[in-house]
């Protein structure tokens, strides 16, 4: 009887899933006000009804025991291409980059436009509890990559944030699109800016209408990702955005634990991946592997970023790894889910009563390497917790018989 | 060079086709210094399957006189390792340290010979830079031995090198005594997609395979020549002149003679199995697939041949040939009897964390329902990739007389938390996280921001 029941559950789960209300009982709650231990989280349809102890399930509540497992907010997959990119060697399926030979900059290309829901590689990630990213124009051949937006990864044609999100490479690594040195980029920027203050006459123009337009709008209620490694560059960027009033996010900051204080001065705030600590280039020589740590320490807002889009699951690895090198647990878990959802504006990385219901059950502690997403909840309906690796992983597990796999459909 | 050192390069080079190119460039590595350590109250894991809890651990003179119990020898400074564990130095079967190091500027990229796709005479050795501070980095996460692989842009790339990895200024001093060559091959998308856009021979999967058997053909001619002629002088023909040194089929016949193990780029399953057709048709063997994204699909093919796969914990999708990769990918090429998995890094940063890796491909097998203790899992980076390099005689495994290799961690190897404590490479102390004096920095760090403290 109780087997049928539960088959009956779960086809009504198959079905029907966003009508049923969630109750999440007995679990290790990572909530706004801390790790609350033995705590129900009840969910009615998109958003946290209540969080509270001895929580009872109105009728048509789907229960899970949580058993004492960790209940996280859905986590921050980092600045990605994840749906702009199926396959990065395919040219045909990314769309990340805007390849700009002219010397024309376009802060107005939007590579939000792009964006394919239903890319595959999407739910690889989801299912291993990232619910929401950064999507990233990213600036490989010009000074100005363009804008991204963040992004939830619940497969809906829009669900994005409406901040948008401007990318500047500063540095060495994009110098060659700036004739070859950093301080033509500054050049640059500023007669950029100037432009957007007044058009100038008789002069060729950096941006066109569309361009200046944007920037003024990520003026407004924007944000501007500078990519920029070096510690002398990273100040350069601050004194830079308070003049133009840009509200700057310092992104790849391996050099960034040496100007932390002017950092949390200026209120800026710092992605970075907690793994890089090996001098790649003359703009990273003091990488190390205590940068969020004493970013953390020095008050600075951390974002964790940097394993990619199709391994954005290394990202929990990433804040283990930084766990490991001084920084605070909490501070870890936070640089994945509060901290990027605040910096970018989207709805959603808290676990508090009214919040939206994106988050992950975990078999153990969710910054473990041995550790795994067992349940995964994104605007409150249980993910299926399929992607295609785990359909070819069904499709190879067992022994073969007499018919081809390809019979075989997990 | 005097007359007898000259019939000597003679006599070895009628003996071997290859034996002067073996004798060349010889390793200088000697041990460094090092004192009797006995490591107690750990939990160790042996790296060919065992584990031992609250057991001991005798280094001295280089090796491990004994695992669990025996004599202790006076005055030995002992190391209590209670709540610690100790594995074999980790072993990474396929990096570019030294060839692409940091900083990754262009006049340091020597890792691949772009300008033909057979380059079977290159040895990554000639570009092996030995102050790459990748190598240090890469001790703190105890990694004692390291196999450093030209890239992949070739068909035939060229001989690796295995090497020890301690701080040196050349690479003769790190290069690991007695280990076989290698030799780096590539399949697929690579090395048709480097010669294709310039219009050359290879451009399709059908185009390499033309060539590695053009290349084989001309490696046994070559082998028939220097057979020819050693018989002509075993049966008195003074007049006998050797053929001229081939670089390129040396390397080749080293191959057709068993002497240089194969270690070959290839992502997809029907490729690795045409691969191994192939190596039938010529009579050589593949020592180990390196990347495998798709070895799942024909574990049990590649565990019948006595093939390593030496493989990503989870990477996948940066092209087409990587797109079916599965996170069970080692854990499911492990379940064969017979099996050889092995898990490589190709990353200077990967190499840092071999644990952890391992951890993950662990984890997820263990989701699959497939039973993978610790004592299993660490095997793919010690013990099945001594195999995979054909050093499992003198290290990868904490047996009495081999090598003393050995880490100690700080926990339980799979965590996130756990940490190098020491390393130990021929039972000499190279790295200790508690002793900066213990800590190697390299030439090119020296009076940089490294040496700033926060």
């Amino acid at each position: 009887m109780k087997m049928i029941y539960s088959l009956l559950l779960l086809a009504f789960l198959a079905t029907n899933a966003q009508a049923a209300d969630l109750l999440i009982r007995n679990a290790r709650v990572h909530s706004d006000t801390g790790v609350m231990a033995g705590y129900d989280v009840l969910v009615s349809g998109e958003r946290i009804a209540a969080i509270g102890n001895n929580i009872a399930a109105p009728e048509n509540t789907v229960v899970i025991e949580a058993e004492g497992r960790s209940l996280t907010p859905a986590l921050f997959a980092g600045i990605t291409a994840l749906g702009l990119v199926d396959v990065g060697a395919v040219s045909s399926s990314s769309d990340a980059a805007l390849s700009n030979d002219s010397d024309i900059l376009r802060p107005e290309f939007d590579v939000s436009l792009a964006y394919n829901p239903n890319s595959a590689v999407i739910p690889v990630v989801r299912v291993e509890g990232f619910g929401f990213t950064l999507l990233a124009a990213a600036p490989n051949s010009s000074l100005i990559g363009g804008l991204g937006r963040a992004v939830f990864l619940d497969g809906g044609y829009r669900s994005f944030s409406d901040m948008p999100v401007l990318f500047v490479g500063v540095g060495g690594s994009y110098a060659a699109s700036t004739g070859g040195s950093r301080a033509a980029q500054w050049m640059l920027l500023e007669q950029m800016m100037a432009e957007v203050a007044s058009v100038p006459k008789n002069d060729s123009l950096l941006l066109t209408r569309a361009g200046r337009q944007m920037l003024k709008k990520v003026q407004r209620q924007g944000k501007v990702v500078f990519q920029v490694e070096r510690a002398a560059d990273i100040l350069r960027v601050l004194d830079f955005a308070a003049r133009h009033k840009l509200d700057a996010v310092i992104a790849g900051a391996s050099e960034a634990w040496m100007v932390a204080e002017e950092l949390a001065q200026a209120n800026v705030p710092v992605v970075l991946n907690p793994l890089d600590n090996l001098p790649a280039s003359f703009d990273t020589l003091g990488a190390r592997l205590d940068n969020a740590a004493l970013l953390d320490k020095a008050g600075v807002t951390v974002v964790f970023s940097g394993s990619g889009t199709h391994h954005a699951r290394k990202q929990r690895q990433m804040a283990g790894n930084a766990v490991a090198n001084g920084m605070p647990h909490a501070a870890a878990l936070a640089a994945l889910t509060v901290n990027p959802a605040t910096v970018f504006g989207i709805d959603t990385g808290v676990l508090k009563k009214g919040a939206r219901a994106d988050m992950v059950l975990w078999s153990g502690d969710p910054l473990e390497v041995n550790a795994l997403a067992d349940r995964v909840i994104l605007n409150g309906e249980l993910d299926s917790m399929e992607s295609r690796q785990t359909k070819l992983r069904d499709r190879y597990l067992t022994p073969a018989d007499d018919m081809p796999r390809a019979y075989r459909k997990p | 060079m005097n007359r007898i050192s000259q019939l000597l390069l003679w006599l070895l080079a009628a003996a071997s086709v290859t034996a002067v190119a073996e004798s060349s460039y010889p390793s200088t590595y000697q041990a460094l210094p090092s004192e009797p350590v006995l490591i107690q109250h750990a939990t160790i894991l042996t790296g060919d399957g065992k584990r031992l809890d609250d057991a001991n651990l005798l280094l001295a003179n280089g090796t491990i006189q004994w695992v669990g119990e025996g004599s202790i020898p006076k005055g030995v400074s002992v190391i209590d390792a209670k709540g610690r564990w100790v594995t074999p130095g980790i072993i990474d079967v396929h990096s570019h340290l030294g060839v692409y190091p940091s900083p990754a500027v262009e006049g340091h990229s020597d890792g691949n010979e772009m300008t033909g796709p057979v380059t079977p005479n290159m040895w990554a050795e000639h570009s092996v830079w030995p102050h790459d501070p990748g190598f240090m980095r890469a001790l703190a996460g105890g990694v004692t031995t390291l196999q450093i692989l030209p890239g992949s842009a070739n068909l035939m790339g060229g001989r690796g090198v295995t090497l020890r990895n301690i701080p040196a200024n050349t690479y003769q001093a790190m290069k690991f005594p007695d280990a076989p060559y290698g030799l780096k091959m590539a399949c697929g998308e690579n090395p048709k997609r480097v010669y294709g856009e310039r219009k050359i021979l290879p451009s399709t999967r059908m185009g390499n395979f033309a060539r590695y058997r053009e290349a084989w053909i001309d490696a046994q001619a070559y082998k028939t020549q220097w057979a020819d002629y050693n018989k002509a002088v075993k049966d008195g023909d003074k007049k006998a002149k050797p053929p001229k040194r081939d670089l390129k089929m040396e390397t080749l016949a080293g191959v057709l003679d068993g002497d240089i193990i194969i270690h070959m780029h290839c992502y997809r399953a029907d490729e690795m199995m045409t691969v191994l057709d192939m190596a039938d048709e010529f009579g050589y063997k593949v020592g180990t697939f390196h990347h495998g994204v798709e070895a799942y699909k024909i574990a049990d093919q590649l565990a019948e041949r006595g093939v390593c796969g030496a493989l990503w914990a989870d990477w996948w999708g940066f092209k087409m040939e990587a797109y079916d990769g599965i996170q069970e990918n080692i854990a499911m090429v492990d379940r064969p009897a017979g099996s050889c998995a092995v898990l490589h890094s190709d990353s200077d940063e990967n190499i840092q964390r071999l644990n952890q890796e391992v951890a993950k491909a662990m984890t997820r097998g263990q989701r699959a329902g497939i039973n993978i203790p610790p004592e299993r899992a660490i095997t793919w980076i010690t013990g099945n990739a001594a195999r995979s390099l054909g050093i499992d005689d003198k290290t990868g495994t904490l047996r009495a007389g081999k090598m003393a290799d050995v880490v100690l961690w700080s926990g339980n190897p799979f965590s996130v938390y756990s940490k190098v404590d020491k390393v130990f490479l021929d039972g000499a102390l190279v790295f200790d996280r508690f002793d900066m004096s213990k800590q190697p920095q390299s030439d090119f760090e020296l009076g940089q921001l490294q040496e700033l403290t926060p």
